[in-house]
């Protein structure tokens, strides 16, 4: 386990996850384990282990139980990522919609391919399955906000925007 | 316009909202549920109903209710499955983000049905834009009394709690979801003991799919045999079908089941047609996961006969001709879509989505993306053919969990339709990896 004293959550934050952690019936704080991981990924943006360590010492639960499942689960980033991820469907439906040709694009306009980070550390680009949004595909996710029936040219008009 | 029985007020502006839900007659059935009948008489409709699960699996709701196991001094649960993840599947969403109201409302009626005090909505975490709109729902119901202590003034106490995944397919599957509810990885249980028995906390717990549930309080508000006389046989009632890929006009449709296959896809009220210009090569009539048929095979069955799209017209035939309503992920392919890249497509997300628990699918998932990779890539072996049959048959039935099977079935079905085409790929590696080559020899409709 390892010490780190910067990790900790805003008091805002830590106040949500107190009430997450109460809701579960008696002796189950363990439930709170991944809402609480959403929360810590919002504020840290990524698992290092000293937010695993410290959102373990927050339930009571071994690290271990909380690296196999921030592993498990394909949302949890294990590795440190830009300021924007941009999570594109490779799934079939999206393909199916001009999805290959559309995140080919979008990995030329970034310069760097799925799994990457480009240099200045706006953009992290990461392959993902199907977003249950697949009539309205191609589509990708960045952060909460789903972006729907994607082109070149609404992707051009997005990373423009967050570009900014 | 045929009935809608979920989405009939889907396009009300403000819907989303508790006080044009309320206007439009929602949280009466909460009222008549709590104040005017027992827990036994709402199971009762639901049975009368008939409706089936719509996650995918097709079983009787008001049958699973029945089977919740009730020991004294024990909590019992009810868990909404909203982990909607299957490829082609995205209803749940719409209909969450739509009109939040009708899943929380079908939530307080089911959960008092089943005597459950605290029940749980497990939301995919990618939807956390829905879950927002959820919560707001929540307390919106709260605030005006149909869930937190006494609702209505029945005695009745209900807290409804929003939990998120992390991005798992597997989690779709109902113990891997309360395992994942526990804080755990989506590993799947053995059963038995079923959740009915041993479920949520090791306490008696029904799981329930987001359509399915919210089709409680129209059956409260019409009865169980109101509903029973919408549909076709054992198909009662409407089912929303996902619909993407070629198509004219994809999106989210309330069908009547037993509606006919060929309405759906070329009545403008539905999917309008396969793309203009374009003809109609396979269909994935249910997600992902169900067996893929030929255009001429989704439209009629073996007899010549029309299918409709309801549970048994279309899985008759079985798996050699048939297929399986499923999630209703209704996806079309056109002549430019090529069978073998979707198939390994497929193929790559379940050895993604494969928990690793059993070997059979935690090794064989692999094989299959592999051997489909190079066949697709032109490395292929005309033996690769029956060794992917060979290893599917291997996985399927012998896993904890049906992930096995839905692996196996895309696989097993595309090469059982479309022999041709992966033989053409792999005996012209040239011509078939050039950018955009498709197979010219499939029958079209």
């Amino acid at each position: 386990m390892t010490e780190n004293n910067n990790i900790v959550f805003t008091p805002e934050r830590l106040a949500k996850v107190h009430e997450i952690i109460e809701r579960y019936p008696e002796g189950k704080q363990k439930s709170a384990l991944l809402p609480v991981l959403h929360i810590a990924q919002e504020q840290f943006a990524w698992m290092s282990q000293g937010v695993m360590d410290y959102v373990a010492s927050l339930l009571h639960i071994q690290p271990v139980e909380v690296y196999e499942v921030a592993s498990f689960y394909t949302m949890f980033h294990l590795e440190p990522v830009g300021k924007h991820v941009i999570e594109y469907c490779r799934t079939g439906p999206c393909v199916l919609m001009g999805g290959e040709e559309v995140f080919g694009h979008l990995q030329q306009k970034l310069g760097i391919k799925k799994g990457e980070t480009t240099s200045d550390g706006l953009f992290t680009l990461k392959e993902v399955e199907c977003l249950a949004a697949c009539g309205w595909g191609p589509c990708f996710q960045i952060r909460e906000k789903y972006y729907m029936h994607l082109n070149n040219q609404k992707v051009d008009e997005i990373i423009e925007e967050l570009s900014k | 316009m045929s009935i809608k029985i979920l989405t009939e007020h889907c396009s009300t502006p403000g819907i989303e909202t508790f006080e044009v839900y309320r206007q439009k007659g929602g949280y009466v059935a909460v009222e008549k549920a709590v104040k005017k009948m027992t827990p036994e008489e709402v199971v009762e409709e639901v049975k009368k109903s008939g409706v089936r699960g719509r996650g995918g699996a097709g079983f009787p709701m008001g049958m699973k209710w029945s089977f919740l196991a009730k020991p004294e001094g024990i909590p019992r649960y009810l868990v909404c499955n909203a982990d909607e993840s299957e490829p082609g599947t995205f209803k749940d969403h719409y209909l969450m983000k739509t009109i939040p109201h009708l899943l929380i409302e079908g939530m307080i009626i089911s959960s008092y049905a089943l005597g459950a005090n605290k029940s749980f909505i497990y939301v995919r975490g990618e939807l956390m834009y829905v879950i927002r709109i959820l919560e707001k729902a929540i307390e919106e119901a709260k605030a005006a009394g149909f869930l937190g202590k006494n609702i209505l003034g029945s005695g009745y106490d209900l807290e409804l709690i929003i939990q998120p995944g992390g991005g798992a397919y597997i989690c779709g599957e109902e113990t891997a979801l309360l395992e994942s509810l526990e804080g755990k990885r989506g590993n799947p249980r053995n059963k038995p003991p079923f959740p009915a028995v041993k479920g949520l906390y090791q306490s008696p717990t029904v799981v329930n799919n987001v359509e399915s549930i919210a089709t409680v309080s129209w059956i409260i508000n019409n009865g169980g045999e109101a509903y029973a006389a919408v549909g076709v046989g054992k198909s009662t009632g409407t089912k929303l079908i996902s619909a993407s890929g070629h198509i004219n006009k994809p999106g989210v449709y309330e069908i009547e089941l037993g509606l006919s296959c060929d309405e759906f896809l070329n009545s403008d009220e539905y999917c309008g047609g396969v793309r203009t210009g374009h003809r109609l090569k396979a269909v994935v009539a249910g997600g992902s996961s169900v067996p893929i048929v030929p255009g001429a095979l989704f439209l009629k069955n073996a007899n010549g006969e029309d299918r409709l799209m309801s549970y048994e017209s279309l899985s008759d035939g079985g798996f050699a001709t048939g297929t399986m309503l499923g999630s209703g992920g209704f996806i079309a392919f056109d002549e430019t879509a090529c069978i073998v890249r979707n198939t390994w497509n497929f193929s790559r997300f379940y050895e993604h989505e494969s928990c690793g628990q059993c070997s059979p699918c935690r090794e064989g998932t692999g094989w299959m993306q592999k051997v489909l990779n190079r066949i697709e890539h032109g490395k292929g072996s005309m033996s690769d053919i029956d060794l992917l049959v060979d290893v599917s048959k291997k996985i399927e039935g012998n896993t904890i969990c049906p992930l096995g099977d839905a692996a196996a079935w895309p696989v097993a079905s595309a090469i059982r339709h479309f022999r041709d085409e992966f033989e053409w790929h792999i005996q012209h590696p040239l011509e078939a990896t050039k950018a955009g080559a498709v197979y010219m020899g499939a029958v079209l409709v």
